[in-house]
């Protein structure tokens, strides 16, 4: 065995030992990639545009529910029904913030363009502006330090796999995400809403002779990826605390697991998500810390490169 | 009560007070982590005087602009379009004179001999230092930009590489490096220009030929992670690179030819003249490009990649020959960088600086370059006097919430930008129509 198979076997030990608790972490960031993942692959669906300021709408969340979680929590660590309570506000509070910020960003940046039938270049530099406005003005206001929020919970040790210990806060963002991905993959396959969703990503012209109004449909599925850009940017924060350019790794890490299930697809990006999340999470056993963002990163291109239609293909307009 | 809101004046008094207010949180006093509100209620609260008559708070005179901004918006709105048709009709002689090729010449010229004469018409240091750190580096890094995305149509977000690799270069073949220098001799900066212009050539061509195969979005995300990647390397290879401190001494230019024995110091002005030969030398060599074999291919694919496909135009190889050529601009950038602050750290080189250049090119007009010349002096002066003077509330890093925002309004109101290239303007303006199929293949509707 040669050196390199050396260097391979002792990671791949180091990888054995670690491997539930690194498990355990990779879904629970896999989880807040996917939820912001959601966003790209929702607004990529209606108008073939990626979202580039999708992470400022995220930011917003978690922003938000950093403020809102530093007023109500006094010097105690919450415990029992309130800190469900508390969660749940910060969740709200996070997915209002960010859903506001997507209808502005829309709004603003993005409506002015699709009335005139701008070339797709012009919405990806008017993206790139809004991104930049935001978030420097956000650290302008609030500072450019990172800023931890208080604890809703005390983040004790809940139970233990095979040794490996599962905090409260990862329980909180694995049962947060599962909820909310189930409820929006029922929303999109069964209501009026996610029909109007799914003709417009289908065909937006037919769709609005069919009556679809595509303006409010474009603006609601803004909303949807906003709310859950801003429930990720609550979970991100209470994991990492909050900072005026959070935003730009989680989403460049949720644009590659977007594309890495599929971008389009609802399903998808759930799976993209988790296993970036993971496969992330792994590569802490066999590189410097420094080059994790180079993992993801490289995992893009290879996909981009070999499968550029991701693990479950573009399912554009049937996005459940 | 809905007609009323419905009223054209109505709807622009609300949305200029909206554009006001954030106007005002641009300009007001910075807030703080623990203060948070401080910003908001500063900007809107603080005294202010009400135009030099009266003293009063910063939302009145906000509220004051507000409505005149909605008078004009509504008298624009109604008589808009009859004022673009009176200013196209006064303006049609004028700017056929523009269009003129001895009339641009000539002014290009003027341009030239006013730049070869400023170090003397401004002498101050600080403003010596910016026409090379930023003015004449910036043109040069806007100019490389343009070619890939004004003139092939390529959106590269992580321009600043080439900038990196550029400087990091010049401090290898200068032996400034931990790592031992190109064939073991510690060249002299004046001829790492060469070689640096190589070394970037081929790593533009390296970095193209994978990643160019991609549609325009995502090959916009992945020049963003490259660009992420080379300064995250520089910042922890510290047996190549240095690492986060940086390089060694990179020495100053020096020429020591058979009668020729000039060195380059501490002062800016020798950078200034030495730069604005090369800045000349890229302008003439990408005009003349522009509209050779070369430019026309460009120009083709940009507008639509298929046709350009059948009619025997290798896409990707134009695509990498503009990355190539747009590096090497942005390479010498790099030289003059190491050279001038014989020291380079990573921290120059982030991807504000790659957003930074592309606010230049948009703001300017991509395509023209004449346009991203313009802009690259304009965004470069103005936003030079403001880290030099600030107003108040003004913080350094604000810049780019001014930058972003322009991006936005140009890409709305303006897209061809300042000087606009004319045939930019006319795919611009084809595609809003319906027409032709810029940027189809590039951003693709299809997968």
């Amino acid at each position: 065995m040669g050196a390199f198979g050396h260097y391979l076997s002792a990671h791949f030990a180091t990888l054995r030992l670690e491997f539930w608790g690194l498990l355990v972490g990779g879904l629970a960031t896999g989880f807040i990639y996917a939820m912001v993942a959601i966003g790209y692959t929702l607004v990529y669906g209606v108008l073939r545009l990626i979202n580039f300021a999708h992470s400022e709408i995220f930011m917003a969340g978690g922003f938000a529910s950093y403020f809102v979680m530093k007023a109500v929590i006094g010097s105690s660590v919450p415990s029992g029904i309130a800190s469900v309570g508390l969660v749940v506000l910060g969740i709200v509070v996070g997915g209002a913030a960010s859903a506001m910020m997507a209808l502005l960003l829309e709004r603003v940046a993005y409506r002015p363009l699709r009335k005139r039938n701008a070339p797709k270049l012009a919405y990806l530099i008017s993206a790139i502006g809004a991104s930049y406005f935001l978030f420097n003005l956000a650290g302008k206001e609030f500072g450019r330090y990172n800023l931890s929020m208080p604890a809703p919970y005390v983040n004790h040790t809940v139970f233990t796999i095979f040794g490996a210990p599962v905090q409260m806060y990862y329980l909180v963002v694995l049962l947060v995400g599962v909820i909310m991905f189930v409820s929006l993959d029922r929303i999109v396959a069964t209501t009026k809403l996610g029909r109007s969703i799914r003709a417009v990503a289908q065909d937006a012209e037919t769709a609005s002779l069919m009556g679809v109004n595509i303006d409010r449909t474009i603006a609601l599925t803004f909303i949807i990826g906003g709310v859950f850009g801003g429930a990720a940017g609550f979970l991100f924060g209470m994991g990492s605390g909050v900072v005026f350019t959070m935003g730009f790794t989680p989403a460049l890490k949720a644009f590659t697991a977007a594309v890495l299930g599929g971008i389009g697809n609802l399903r998808g990006a759930v799976i993209g998500g988790l296993i970036l999340g993971v496969a992330e999470s792994f590569s802490v056993a066999f590189v410097q810390a420094a080059f994790i963002d180079v993992v993801a990163f490289a995992i893009l291109l290879l996909i981009l490169m070999f499968r550029p239609t991701g693990i479950l293909g573009e399912r554009l307009g049937r996005s459940a | 009560m809905k007609d009323f809101i419905k009223k054209p004046f109505v709807t622009h008094l609300f949305s200029s007070i909206g554009v006001l207010a954030v106007i005002e949180l641009m300009t007001g006093p910075p807030g703080s982590s623990t203060t948070p509100t401080a910003g908001f209620s500063g900007s809107f609260g603080e005294r202010a005087s009400f135009f030099g008559l009266f003293p009063t708070y910063r939302f009145v005179v906000f509220l004051a602009m507000a409505v005149i901004l909605a008078v004009v918006w509504s008298f624009w709105h109604a008589r808009g379009a009859q004022i673009r048709h009176g200013l196209n009709t006064g303006l049609a002689t004028p700017r056929a004179v523009w269009q003129k090729k001895p009339v641009r010449a000539g002014f290009l010229l003027a341009l030239l001999v006013f730049a070869i004469l400023l170090p003397h018409i401004e002498t101050d240091p600080y403003w010596q230092s910016v026409m090379v750190e930023q003015i004449a580096v910036f043109v040069l890094l806007a100019l490389g930009l343009n070619v890939v995305v004004g003139f092939a149509g390529l959106l590269d977000l992580g321009f600043v590489a080439f900038y990196l690799v550029g400087a990091y270069a010049t401090a290898w073949v200068t032996g400034a490096l931990p790592l031992p220098s190109l064939f073991g001799i510690h060249l002299n900066t004046f001829w790492a220009i060469p070689i640096a212009i190589i070394i970037v050539m081929i790593f533009g061509v390296l970095l193209g030929l994978p990643t160019l195969r991609l549609r325009g979005d995502y090959l916009a995300i992945v020049t963003l992670g490259f660009g992420e990647i080379v300064t995250i390397f520089a910042n922890n290879q510290y047996g190549i690179t240095g690492g986060s401190m940086g390089t060694n001494a990179i020495p100053h230019f020096s020429i020591h030819l058979w009668f020729i024995d000039y060195a380059w110091g501490l002062a800016s002005v020798p950078y200034y003249y030495l730069t604005l030969v090369f800045v000349v030398i890229f302008i003439v060599a990408f005009s003349l490009l522009e509209h050779s074999r070369v430019g026309r291919a460009w120009t083709a694919i940009r507008e639509d990649e298929v046709a350009a496909e059948s009619i025997g135009i290798n896409p990707l190889k134009y695509k990498v020959m503009a990355f190539a050529i747009g590096a090497a601009s942005a390479g010498f950038a790099g030289v003059v960088t190491a050279g001038q602050t014989f020291y380079v750290n990573p921290s120059s080189f982030t991807l504000p600086v790659s957003i930074n250049i592309l606010a230049l090119v948009i703001f300017g007009g991509m395509g023209s370059i004449t346009g991203v010349i313009v802009g690259a002096i304009l965004i470069q002066s103005v936003s030079m006097y403001l880290l030099h003077s600030p107003p108040a509330g003004y913080q350094s890093s604000d810049l780019y919430i001014y930058l972003g925002a322009a991006l936005v309004l140009m890409m709305i109101f303006r897209p061809a930008g300042l000087v606009p290239s004319r045939r930019r303007s006319r795919e611009i303006g084809m595609a809003e129509k319906g027409e032709g199929h810029m940027d189809e293949v590039l951003t693709g509707d299809t997968p």
